[in-house]
């Protein structure tokens, strides 16, 4: 407790005299000073040698970079102003938490598009902090190009990811517009051709004595995009899949943040991994089953409601995303019989539950035993480069990226879970790559078809008429 | 000059980082002093790794010579292995790649654990090789479910392999990053971020475009060879353009590259692709997609070749008639491609080669191995080859070839039945309308 306690009062103080820290580009002046025993000799050698010797030198010998602003509002601080400084972070931290799970809740409400755009809003603000602490490690700010370049291979990877995902569910509204057609067909393409420009214009820019941190830029960049941006847009799929997809595993990992927290707080002693000191095995466990209990219970909530339950589609007679549907033998009430010894406890011979329900303990089991890993390795990439947090977007919580860094692993395994498990691939893509191919391939595949629905009976062989 | 070269040889038999970067230093120097007599001259390896055989037999040429000889006499044992591989058949040149890959990413890493004196992290080695693993897995289980669709079938084991592949596949990968996490240790934790970044930009790069090669392949041999030799010939008629012409350096990243060797590498390797092609499109186990026979148990290349590979009567525009003479050409469709797959060759191509030499001075390495006597390591020879593979492969699955007809079958039968009836429905009527279908001819 008391461990905490010190956290806490050097969490504020590191946002305190932050607060006081000019903007960035001074930053590296004042890490800068932290090598002074090579910094008269680096004036002559190259610069690149120079971060050679960064690389290879221990964690400890490298200068911390200290966080920027105080972001917390005035508001908030005049109303805390009078509660000790640990009470006050404590609150803030409260106020901030109960802020953003209202505005999920209201980005609900308005819908699938806001939800969306709110996921694209995300990537975007995660992909600038993580660049931006590229930038101030590496000292790169004055390379030439080379914001303009990580925020054009940005817009490639997501031309590239949307288009597929356009194609796929508004295949509606494509087959109406004719650019779009071209657009379409010849994706590939040209996202591939766009990429290339941004490689080309990376290797033309390559300046002689910044060639090892150029890149590095590029190397980070492009993590950075295949961390963020492919699991941002397995989070779109899951949402298409119905928003109880999208729902529910969020919900799991933000449970398991919370009560592993509650845990810690009131039962923690043992601590689980040396990478973060607070976090502790009663908070695990108990975070553990209470995520599970959890997940049951919204899985229960939600799979009643069609607006959460059914596939998100595109109507394009109301130019709008409808979700209305027959919902799928996941989410109708089945009995299942107890085994035994639940049986004894219970008293009951059968449970109605919805099969979902099952799903969404395996869901939950993942969000409270691997999601951490995430947590972790967030926290050792901050301690490796020597930030406390990601950013300063939220007061009391730091970054964006702060946030969210358990959720990512999270999206990828809904994403390979639905994909195995649930539902086979989407037909309206297979439908529209049928309609692709050459004539003589349609009417094989069209053949072949045909037999196997009447083999199969779904399809009655007198029905000859089209 | 030459004496120079050869002291440095003989002196840096072992490969420190230090000797790496004077080593480097007085290379520039020698490179830029030759530049100015417009002579480029290959670099020297820093392990004098020639078999003593040619060591032997060349001992009386001088030593500037000889390096040119050792280079020549490289090029050619390669570009032999290259036409017995082709002989041997699909399966062989599958494994090539696979060693090509697998040699490529050591080098790779290798160059990494130099770079950041790594050596004895732990865990490390371990890590980077299951992740290439985990990688390998899933690409080359997807490629096994595409390709050989009812050999998986038939299995029970490979079919459930098959049929929860990805999950499988994440579940391994998962399992080596909570390694990676679990790894990190104190005072380490920036460069085991580093060698993970590391790793996984290698994986990008070299595995995936590697299992582009091999889709090529199974489109077709011809879509395999024709690409690979041209960026092959676009390397050798750049060399000798700028040899005998060279005068212009093209980009500081590669002094020794000038624009006469470009352009003139550029026409060169559209002509060669035009001829080969020519010659190419007449056989059909190169130009047939590669089948995996069930029956035979082996690959066949067995087909009736499409209309790409189909001599076409094509009418010259005027201005050329007038100059050849002939009113109309016959020429296969797939030459015009061609002359498409030669152009990004000899203009894009270059720049895999710009990057990787980019990369190379900013780690201050001269090759990235030692492998091929004066050649430098794989990487060195494959990488302009990268680019090249995901263009032809982005190329034939826009231009070329729809989506694989027995896949989509194979994702429609995994449907629910109300689903694949809509689907039958909606196919039914697109081919009424399009006039493909009548309804007279449905008749059992």
């Amino acid at each position: 407790m008391t461990r905490e306690l010190d956290m806490l009062e050097l969490r504020h103080r590191g946002a305190g005299p932050g607060g006081a820290v000019t903007p960035p580009p001074r930053e590296g002046e004042a890490a800068g000073g932290d090598h002074e025993t090579e910094s008269t000799s680096d004036k002559e050698t190259d610069i690149d040698d120079r971060y050679g010797d960064l690389d290879s030198r221990g964690d400890s010998d490298v200068a911390e970079i200290p966080p920027s602003l105080d972001r917390t509002p005035e508001i908030l601080k005049k109303a805390l102003s009078g509660l000790s400084s640990r009470w006050k972070n404590w609150w803030i931290r409260g106020i901030l938490t109960l802020t953003m799970i209202s505005l999920f809740f209201l980005i609900i409400y308005m819908g699938s598009f806001m939800l969306m755009l709110l996921v694209l809003g995300i990537q975007v603000k995660c992909f600038h902090e993580i660049i931006t602490i590229g930038y101030r490690v590496y000292h790169s700010y004055d390379l030439p190009w080379f914001r303009t370049l990580s925020w054009y291979f940005l817009l490639c990877v997501n031309y590239f990811f949307y288009g597929e995902t356009v194609a796929d569910y508004f295949a509606t509204f494509v087959q109406r517009e004719e650019q779009l057609q071209f657009l379409i067909r010849y994706h590939r393409f040209i996202s591939f051709a766009l990429y290339l420009a941004g490689f080309c214009m990376f290797v033309l820019s390559l300046v002689k004595k910044h060639y090892r941190l150029q890149f590095y830029m590029f190397a980070w960049t492009h993590v950075t995009l295949l961390i963020i941006v492919t699991q941002s847009h397995l989070v779109i799929q899951n949402l298409f899949e119905g928003m109880i997809w999208f729902l529910v595993p969020i919900s799991s990992v933000i449970c398991n943040d919370i009560t592993a927290y509650l845990f810690g707080f009131f039962f923690g002693r043992t601590p689980l991994i040396k990478l973060s000191p607070k976090k502790t095995w009663e908070g695990f466990i108990g975070g553990f089953f209470s995520t599970v209990i959890f997940g049951f219970i919204a899985a229960c909530l939600l799979s009643k409601y069609q607006y959460f339950v059914c596939p998100v589609e595109y109507r394009s007679d109301i130019n709008s995303f409808v979700t209305e549907c027959e919902p799928s033998e996941l989410f109708q009430l089945q009995s299942y019989s107890l085994p035994p010894f639940l049986k004894a406890v219970l008293r009951r011979e059968t449970v109605s539950l919805y099969p979902f329900q099952i799903h969404s303990i395996a869901l939950s089991t993942f969000a409270s035993l691997i999601g951490p890993f995430g947590g972790f390795f967030a926290s050792g990439f901050k301690r490796a480069f020597k930030i406390k947090d990601f950013a300063n977007t939220i007061p009391g919580h730091g970054g964006i990226v702060d946030r969210f860094d358990c959720q990512y692993l999270m999206a990828t395994f809904v994403h390979v879970y639905i994909t195995s498990f649930i539902r086979g691939p989407n037909p309206s893509r297979v439908l529209q790559q049928l309609l692709v191919l050459q004539p003589e391939q349609q009417l094989n595949i069209y053949k072949t078809l045909k037999t196997h629905l009447i083999e199969k009976g779904i399809l009655q062989p007198t029905l000859k008429v089209s | 000059m030459t004496e120079l070269r050869q002291r440095t040889v003989r002196e840096d038999a072992l490969p420190e980082d230090k000797e790496l970067e004077s080593e480097a230093k007085i290379d520039g120097e020698t490179a830029s002093d030759s530049e100015s007599r417009a002579e480029p001259a290959p670099p020297p390896a820093s392990i004098d790794d020639t078999p003593e055989v040619l060591n032997r037999a060349l001992s009386n040429l001088s030593s500037r010579w000889k390096n040119w000889w050792v280079r020549g006499i490289l090029t050619l044992a390669m570009i032999a292995f290259f036409f017995i591989i082709i002989y041997l058949g699909p399966m062989v040149l599958m494994m090539i790649v696979m060693c090509v890959q697998i040699k490529c990413f050591h080098e790779i890493i290798t160059i990494g654990y130099n770079v950041y004196h790594s050596y004895d992290l732990p865990w490390f080695r371990t890590l980077s090789w299951y992740f290439l693993l985990c990688v390998n897995y899933f690409f080359y289980g997807e490629t096994v479910t595409d390709y050989f669709f009812t050999l998986v079938q038939r299995e029970e084991p490979l079919r459930i392999l098959s049929k929860y592949h990805r999950f499988i596949s994440f579940t391994l990968y998962l399992t080596g990053f909570c390694m990676f996490v679990l790894s990190l240790v104190k005072k380490h934790y920036r460069l085991q971020f580093y060698m993970f970044g590391w790793t996984h930009v290698t994986l990008l790069i070299v595995v995936t475009q590697s299992h582009l090669v091999i889709h090529n392949l199974f489109e077709g041999m011809i879509w395999f060879i024709v690409p690979i030799s041209c960026v092959i010939c676009n390397d050798i008629m750049a060399y000798m353009f700028g040899f005998f012409f060279g005068r212009t350096p093209l980009i500081k990243l590669s002094p020794k590259k000038t624009w006469e060797g470009f352009i003139g590498g550029f026409f060169a390797t559209v002509v060669f692709g035009l001829l080969l092609s020519y010659v190419m499109s007449g056989y059909r186990c190169f130009v047939c997609p590669v089948e995996y026979n069930n029956d035979t148990n082996s690959f066949t290349v067995d087909c009736e070749p499409s209309d790409l590979f189909r001599l076409q009567e094509y009418n010259i525009p005027g201005l050329i008639q007038s100059v050849i003479g002939w009113k109309t050409v016959r020429m296969y469709p797939f030459q015009i491609h061609s002359i498409a797959l030669s152009t990004f060759a000899s203009l894009i191509g270059p720049f895999g080669g710009f990057f990787a030499s980019g990369f190379k001075r900013a780690f201050k390495i001269k090759d990235f191995a030692n492998t091929i006597p004066g050649h430098g390591g794989i990487m060195d020879r494959f990488d302009c080859q990268y680019l090249m593979a995901t263009f032809v492969n982005v190329y034939i699955a826009s231009f070329i070839r729809g989506p694989n007809p027995s896949k989509l079958i194979q994702q429609f039968l995994t449907l629910r039945p109300d689903q694949q009836l809509h689907i039958f429905n909606t196919l039914k009527s697109h081919l009424t309308d399009k006039g493909i279908l009548m309804s007279t001819m449905e008749d059992e």
